[in-house]
């Protein structure tokens, strides 16, 4: 029997991975990458659980606990978090998705992911050399002046990193702007497209920012340039506000592109298209731009004037508007539908709960009263876990899982894939849930001792964080089994109505065999597929 | 001439998609860079705001007429590299390379003052660091001051040096024919990075150099 | 996105001129004592923004490209104005209310 040609086998050999400028296979070098690092930053949370199941410092010291949150923060954030679902599931799906042959700058792609390896090699070495000790937030003038530890080397690592996040969402902009398929108006986009357009807007304007905040430090730890310098009368605060400029629009990077995720999984297995599509549309772009007028309520208790603060904690209030609409539409478009509860299905329901308290709790943490209470305790420690393990992981494994066959031509095994998610649900609310509690009781973070009597909590959040691991071993597992063993796959094994489906699974190197001409909407599940997509002349090369 | 189907990428359905997408993509570059120097910006506004006296009198250290030149000198490799990409929208050929030549010559010229000028500051013990000196007063937001000039002018030299690096390499292309009136893509893009320089500068100029000069 | 309109070097040389006659303006201006408002500051800045946008608009050709070369070249300095008008927010008004912790 012939076998079909597509991308993966269309020819084979490291070079032929390495040299790639197919968005397909440059999707799957950074999703090995991104793997590698979770579980890099997944090690330095063990080491973490561990040291908080006594009250006392008995298994690290201090200096080396710093180290630990340090480098689980750097890692997590920026190796793990920031790239994930862009670079894996938006590299390979936005070409897709818009009926294109690949991105518009297919060797800045490759180069994006090269330069991705480069600025982790720099961390890498670092953490390998004695790593950090600032905490992911790299203060100044700890930072800069004061810290023994090898700060130059990881802004370094960040700073190349930052360029790898540029160019994808520079390539996005593009992307989307540029080559959409006939047909393909901005209305008709799947909301995926638009949560990586805001994402990517994001990108460019954010990422510049974090990028000379930390090359300042790198400049006065290096030529003693006194930026940040208290003694010569430098503010530190001027550091936190460029940090933040970018950090906190950072974590709506994180998020949207798994509320993309979410919208399309929540229309497949509802059967439904998504309820207020231009609202959970528009939704993104407000997410993004009102994203970047929030910085300052990580700074309530830092030395911020009051006036500030107080305008930054209105427009925290506001900014949790658009989200709260995504959450009230995707409810909507779960009313009447035909839900089936496959594994992506289990990931998006449990994002949808897990992403609101977290969501919610930040809230408590923009009312100014409240977040001088809890600043700095394991509060907003389970607030952003909620949202980021919570939410971004589990909307990227539940994308990662509706997309296999797609991407591989294998199924998982869904039972397996079920269990899993179960395991992850349970493991997660276990380990962040009690850490509510201890920081409204008032433990602090970044402290390897706490007072005797927060230990049953910490013990509770350690059993969990040990469950949640085996959840996430498990799809690594399957996952990989399933690649040799798993059943094959047809094009659209979801009969989901997406472009990327309208082709077999594993797609060709050019996605289409002819160009596909779009006459409805992303969402029309009423319809059969071959009512709403024609195919035009062949996709010529 | 070139062949149109050898510059076409295969992702893109005719030259002009491609030609638009670079454009976008060079402009979609530039707001990151707007971004990056800006955080600088950002530090220097709030400096001068809270010591207006240190950041008068440090400018006052600053050769004025060096830094008005060498803004007229960016400015004229702006007219020349707008004139270069003229020139490949005409088709033309040579006067293209004349004309790049002439923006790397005036962007080379920029440099070597922009180094006469540090080599005079390290002279003058204005290089932050353990050999500061200046008056007592005023010295520690001086230096301040000094920390803001080295990192931005140093900033913005380094995108020169990229920059006449990829006029260079512009310049071997139109050595080989590569340019014509339908494509001369890659000379309007660095034309737009060129342009971009010049204005961190024409920033940079009145916010470094003018400062309390008529006191 | 860009139109391919070919400037004339009649144009190319009036935004030239018009570019260095700012300059030497900048420059003397400087010297000229506006009082203690800060007029000086103000002056200087606007010359810079004209500058620039007589760059932006003739040399990079942004006046006869489409809106979207609008919109990405006006979202940078406007991202720009958000950044400083947040820090220097904080900055000035420390001494409204006091600052907390």
């Amino acid at each position: 029997m012939e076998r079909r040609e597509h991308y993966l086998n269309v020819n084979y050999g490291i070079r032929s991975w390495l040299f790639t400028t197919d968005h397909k296979r440059i999707a799957w070098l950074y999703l090995l990458s991104v793997t590698f690092f979770f579980f890099i930053g997944g090690f330095f949370a063990t080491l973490i659980r561990l040291e908080l199941l006594t009250p006392q410092g008995d298994l690290v010291q201090a200096e080396t606990y710093n180290k630990l949150f340090t480098m689980h923060g750097v890692t997590m954030v920026f190796f793990f978090l920031i790239p994930s679902i862009p670079a894996v599931l938006g590299n390979f799906l936005v070409p897709m998705m818009i009926g294109a042959r690949d991105l518009a700058f297919p060797r800045l792609n490759l180069a994006s992911w090269y330069i991705f390896i480069l600025g982790g090699l720099f961390t890498v070495a670092a953490a390998a050399a004695g790593g950090v000790d600032t905490g992911w937030t790299f203060y100044t003038p700890y930072s800069s002046i004061y810290s023994n530890t090898h700060v130059a080397l990881t802004v370094v690592g960040i700073f190349i990193t930052g360029f790898s996040s540029i160019l994808t969402g520079l390539n996005f902009i593009v992307t989307i702007h540029t080559m959409r398929a006939p047909g393909m108006t901005w209305f008709r986009l799947p909301l995926f497209i638009w949560a990586h357009y805001a994402t990517s807007i994001i990108f460019i304007l954010g990422t510049p920012v974090i990028a000379i905040a930390l090359t300042l430090v790198g400049l006065e730890r290096i030529f003693h340039l006194g930026i940040f310098d208290p003694a010569l009368g430098g503010d530190p605060l001027l550091f936190q506000h460029l940090f933040w400029f970018y950090s906190h629009p950072a974590v709506y990077i994180m998020i949207l592109p798994a509320m993309g995720v979410v919208s399309e999984l929540i229309a497949c297995f509802s059967r439904k298209r998504v309820f207020g599509y231009g609202f959970v549309a528009f939704s993104s772009l407000a997410i993004a731009v009102l994203g970047f007028l929030v910085w300052g309520h990580h700074m309530f208790v830092a030395g911020q004037s009051v006036h500030a603060s107080m305008v930054f904690s209105l427009l925290s209030f506001l900014v949790a508007i658009p989200s709260a609409i995504k959450v009230f539409n995707w409810t909507a478009t779960l009313h009447k539908g035909s839900v089936s509860y496959n594994a992506p299905m289990l990931y998006a329901l449990g994002f949808i709960g897990l992403f609101t308290i977290g969501g919610l709790t930040g809230l408590f943490l923009a009312t100014l009263g409240i977040d001088i209470h809890v600043h700095d305790t394991y509060f907003v420690i389970a607030h952003f876990h909620y949202i980021m393990v919570g939410g971004a992981v589990m909307g990227y494994l539940g994308g990662i899982h509706f997309w296999w066959p797609k991407m591989t031509g294998r199924t998982y095994p869904e039972v397996w894939a079920r269990i899993a998610a179960l395991v992850i649900f349970i493991g997660f609310n276990l380990t962040f849930f009690p850490q509510f509690i201890l920081g409204y009781l008032g433990m602090p973070r970044r402290y390897h001792v706490y007072p005797p009597e927060f230990q049953v909590l910490n013990v509770m959040s350690t059993a969990g964080a040990s469950i949640l691991a085996v959840g996430y071993v498990l799809p690594l597992l399957y996952l990989m089994w399933s690649l040799r063993y798993g059943a094959v796959a047809g094009a659209n094994p979801w009969r989901a109505r997406g472009l990327e489906w309208q082709t077999a699974s594993p797609p060709p190197t050019d996605n289409f065999d002819r160009t596909p001409i779009v006459t409805e909407g992303a969402y029309a599940y009423e319809k059969e597929p071959e009512e709403i997509y024609t195919f035009g002349k062949p996709a010529h090369v | 001439m070139s062949d149109l189907s050898i510059v076409r990428a295969h992702q893109f359905d005719d030259i002009e998609q491609q030609h638009d997408a670079s454009w976008i993509g060079m402009w979609v570059f530039l707001g990151t860079e707007v971004m990056f120097f800006g955080g600088m910006f950002t530090g220097y506004t709030l400096y001068r705001n809270a010591y207006p006296q240190a950041f008068a009198s440090a400018s006052n250290h600053l050769d004025i007429w060096l830094g008005t030149i060498n803004t007229a000198v960016l400015i004229c490799s702006s007219f020349t590299m707008a004139l270069a990409v003229r020139s490949a929208q005409l088709g033309e050929r040579k006067p293209i390379i004349n004309f790049l030549l002439l923006t790397i010559l005036l962007g080379a010229v920029f440099l070597g003052i922009k180094f006469t000028e540090y080599y005079f500051k390290f002279e003058e013990h204005l290089v932050p660091g353990a050999a500061f000196n200046y008056e007592a007063s005023l010295a520690r937001p001086a230096e301040i001051f000094f920390s803001f000039y080295f990192a931005m002018t140093g900033m913005h030299a380094l995108h020169m040096i990229i920059g006449i690096g990829l006029l260079t390499v512009l310049i071997i292309k139109a050595r080989r024919g590569r340019f014509s009136a339908v494509y001369h893509t890659p000379v309007e893009l660095v034309g737009l990075y060129w342009h971009f320089v010049d204005i961190v500068w024409i920033f940079l100029f009145p916010l470094l150099y003018l400062v309390g000069r008529h006191l | 996105m860009s139109s391919g309109h070919v400037l004339s070097v009649k144009l190319y040389a009036v935004i030239f001129g018009s570019l260095i006659a700012l300059t030497l303006t900048t420059t003397g201006v400087a010297f000229m004592d506006l009082g203690g408002g800060g007029l000086n500051a103000v002056i200087a800045l606007a010359i810079a923004v004209l500058k620039a946008l007589l760059v932006i608009l003739y040399f990079m050709h942004a006046r006869y490209s489409s809106r979207l070369t609008w919109v990405f070249a006006g979202a940078g300095f406007f991202w720009l104005m958000i950044l400083i008008g947040g820090t220097m927010d904080d900055f000035l008004t420390r001494n409204w209310f006091g600052t907390i912790g």
